[in-house]
């Protein structure tokens, strides 16, 4: 994943604060003072991974141009079956989130302009009793701002399993 | 900020997520992170094709409140880390508490830290988030 252009602007925070049922005025309130001292709308934590919206090529985010997509419309699953590759099998394809880490080393403000490179990171395996064979793979994304320094390193661990996770 | 002065190794800071979570609210989620997997908003997709027996929760939904706790003991912009494992998955309905445990004080390069463990479980005492946080504090 590369990111050219990753905008934050003020109504995407105040989206992503009310989905995660933050009221926090820090998130919204170009006036409020921030604890930390930062000048306007700051983002909370976890809004780097936002930056899904501005990657082009994100396979989570349905595409136009009559490209196929996995969920459901007349049929369960958007996709023809392939043969064995089973192409119904989106859902298990796009693995399950299993670690994410943030190292933040500036604020992340509102008009920031941000930009993001991912490398992967180690790739393991492991046996489980509730969903099979797991395979795990690490990214570690450096998101940089206008400036072209460092603000968020970003370490996520996908998990791909062998079946459904037993609930 | 917090304060070294005013807290201590062992003391929490609990907060209650969310109660009886909304399939509306994972879609908001959805919406504003632009993840859309049919897996956290689709019912058809998820039950007839992945095999789950209804949607669940983006892990990211819940790093993401779990971090409202933290920045509500914390303070707004003084976190240095914050990392989680998504170790159960959260349904619609789930009632979700989140607690931080001071686990040490320290100094380092000049700054004043307090580092965390945090652990957010559902309303049957199961673990669905655990990780750590490090922020800085005033000494």
């Amino acid at each position: 994943m590369a990111i050219d252009k990753f905008l934050v602007e003020a109504s995407h925070i105040m989206m992503f604060a009310r989905s995660i049922g933050d009221d926090n005025p820090v998130y919204y309130d170009e006036d409020h003072k921030s604890e930390s001292g930062s000048e306007g709308i700051i983002a909370p934590p976890t809004f780097a991974q936002s930056s899904a919206q501005f990657d082009p090529d994100y396979f989570l985010r349905p595409k136009t141009g009559g490209v196929g997509w996995f969920g459901s419309g007349k049929e369960p699953t958007g996709l023809k079956p392939s043969g064995s590759g089973g192409g119904g099998g989106g859902g298990a394809a796009a693995g399950l989130h299993a670690e994410q880490h943030f190292e933040y080393h500036l604020p992340l403000k509102a008009g920031d302009v941000l930009s993001a490179t991912t490398k992967p990171g180690n790739a393991w395996e492991k046996e489980s009793k509730r969903a099979g064979k797991l395979k795990f793979s690490e990214s570690v994304t450096e998101y940089r701002n206008q400036n072209g320094d460092l603000v968020i390193t970003a370490t996520g661990v996908g998990v791909q399993t062998e079946r459904p996770v037993d609930s | 900020m917090l304060k070294a002065s005013e807290i201590k190794v062992g003391d929490t800071h609990t907060e209650v997520l969310v109660e009886d979570l909304k399939r509306t609210q994972i879609v908001q989620y959805a919406g504003a992170s632009g993840d859309y997997n049919p897996l956290h908003t689709d019912e058809l997709f998820t039950t007839k094709i992945a095999g789950y027996p209804t949607v669940f929760a983006h892990g990211m939904l819940t790093m993401g409140m779990t971090g409202r706790m933290v920045t509500n003991y914390v303070g707004d912009g003084t976190l240095k880390k914050y990392g989680v494992r998504f170790t159960s998955q959260v349904w619609p309905g789930d009632t979700l508490t989140s607690v931080a445990t001071v686990t040490e004080l320290r100094e380092e390069d000049g700054e004043s830290l307090v580092d965390l463990e945090i652990v957010t479980t559902n309303q049957d005492g199961v673990a669905v988030v655990t990780g750590s946080a490090t922020a800085k504090i005033t000494s």
